[in-house]
């Protein structure tokens, strides 16, 4: 299949040597997208984690002893696996943008795009979400919360960009050439050490655009052919070996491919 | 033998026409009014005489500096004017008893009240009538009556997604999932 091609591509650049694992990202999305505290969150096959932050270790002996740590959103692949194989269009790359849509109310729950994709983004709601009491007063008007028995991942905190294109036009401007940081998903506007740039990748006045061309950068699993919109950095070569599971072609960090 | 070939009392095609027409009935009358329940505005607020008084749509409905839309006002807005009781209207004296002296936002019923997960953006459709989406209530002295679906708990009168996908067809827009769900 032909992966569609967009004027513009949201993504981003995560720096993985300046993320420290303090997991803000995470508490950030879990607030931004509506996702219940579970009662039992010690079972890790049933919690959702839109973004999920890996630990990743060089299994080196301790002077040479190294860890990294991971964020993990929905890669937003330009070639996504999980979209043709949904027997309900429930999920679909279809907008300018190239986020990769997921309709709730559309999913059937029988968890296909879950075993395509090899990133493991995609979460299924196991339970009905149980706010505890009061908390129903806090939730964000963002995200529409989900019930049991659909799928659900990240997306790029959508809702941000169509309030960032309705501030645009109120100022004048042309919601489809966003500036840079205008439109930015919660863990990146909360990320500490700022390790997370988001921004458009065809845009050359966005920074990811070069971030994601320097030599340092790579795609997880990038051999796979799915062309993530989401890109990591670091010098550390173990760890680029890594994000390709240390299967690319043999040279340091992943062949880069660019559209 | 040849009269025990017609059913007696059968009536011919009868049962079926009677059975049809009942059907009929029971779907496209009675099951609709059972269907929705019927509300009225918590105050009977009259769109044409403010209208008179020369107010635009805009005078109350308003977008936010951020480009989001406030949607109806709220008691600080009505209070502008409804501080204390304009006029002798039953209504008028009810809404600054009840509300504006309370401090207690009127529960109005919205029409066109979209389902959670739909994202709507005034400010996109901007250069549009109001009109062209919302009832007509400029000229009414009484507000139309809400029809609330008992099943859904969704407004009768909202705008359908058949609706929004057909005018953005029409107009070329995109109809992708995330240009209208959230």
């Amino acid at each position: 299949m032909k992966a569609k091609e967009f004027n513009i591509k949201w993504g981003m650049v995560i720096d993985l040597d300046k993320c420290t694992g303090c997991g803000a990202c995470m508490t950030a999305c879990q607030v931004e997208n509506n996702i219940a505290p579970m009662v039992d969150s010690s079972n890790k096959l049933r919690t959702l984690s839109w973004m999920l932050v890996f630990e990743m270790s060089n299994k080196k002996p301790c002077p040479d002893a190294e860890i990294a740590y991971l964020p993990r959103p929905c890669m937003q692949c330009g070639n996504p696996a999980c979209v043709p194989v949904c027997p309900v269009v429930a999920t679909d790359k279809n907008e300018e943008g190239g986020i990769v849509s997921q309709i709730y109310p559309r999913c059937i729950g029988c968890r296909y795009c879950m075993a395509a994709c090899p990133y493991h983004a995609r979460y299924f709601n196991w339970e009905d979400p149980i706010f505890p009491k009061g908390m129903e007063k806090a939730l964000s008007p963002s995200t529409s919360t989900r019930p049991r028995g659909v799928v659900e991942k990240c997306n790029f905190c959508h809702t941000r960009l169509q309030n960032a294109k309705d501030k645009v036009r109120m100022e004048g401007g042309n919601p489809e050439a966003l500036p840079d940081g205008a439109y930015m998903p919660a863990c990146s506007e909360v990320c500490p050490t700022g390790a997370i740039t988001f921004g458009d990748l065809k845009n050359p006045e966005h920074k990811v655009h070069e971030l994601a061309k320097s030599e340092n950068a790579f795609r997880l699993l990038e051999k796979l052919g799915l062309a993530p919109q989401v890109y990591y950095m670091s010098k550390r070569e173990w760890v680029r070996k890594l994000g390709d599971n240390y299967a690319a072609t043999g040279k340091p960090g992943a062949e880069k491919k660019h559209s | 033998m040849e009269e025990k070939k017609q059913c007696k009392g059968c009536g011919g095609a009868l049962p079926f026409v009677v059975g049809f027409v009942a059907a009929v009935i029971a779907g496209w009358v009675l099951f609709p009014g059972v269907l929705y329940s019927k509300q009225n505005q918590p105050i009977r607020f009259s769109h044409k005489v403010h209208q008179e008084q020369g107010m635009e749509c805009a005078s109350c409905h308003s977008f936010r500096e951020d480009g989001s839309y406030a949607g109806l006002p709220n008691n600080e807005k009505c209070m502008e004017c409804h501080a204390d009781v304009v006029g002798s209207d039953p209504d008028e004296l009810k809404y600054v008893e009840q509300y504006a002296k309370t401090g207690k936002e009127v529960p109005w019923l919205i029409y066109q009240s979209q389902p959670d997960n739909v994202l709507f953006s005034h400010k996109a459709h901007e250069s549009f009538e109001c009109k062209s989406c919302h009832l007509e209530v400029e000229k009414t002295d009484t507000p139309p009556v809400y029809y609330e679906n008992r099943l859904s708990g969704y407004s009768k009168q909202t705008m359908k997604m058949w609706q929004c996908e057909r005018c953005h067809a029409e107009n070329g827009v995109s109809n992708a999932c995330h240009v209208c769900h959230k």
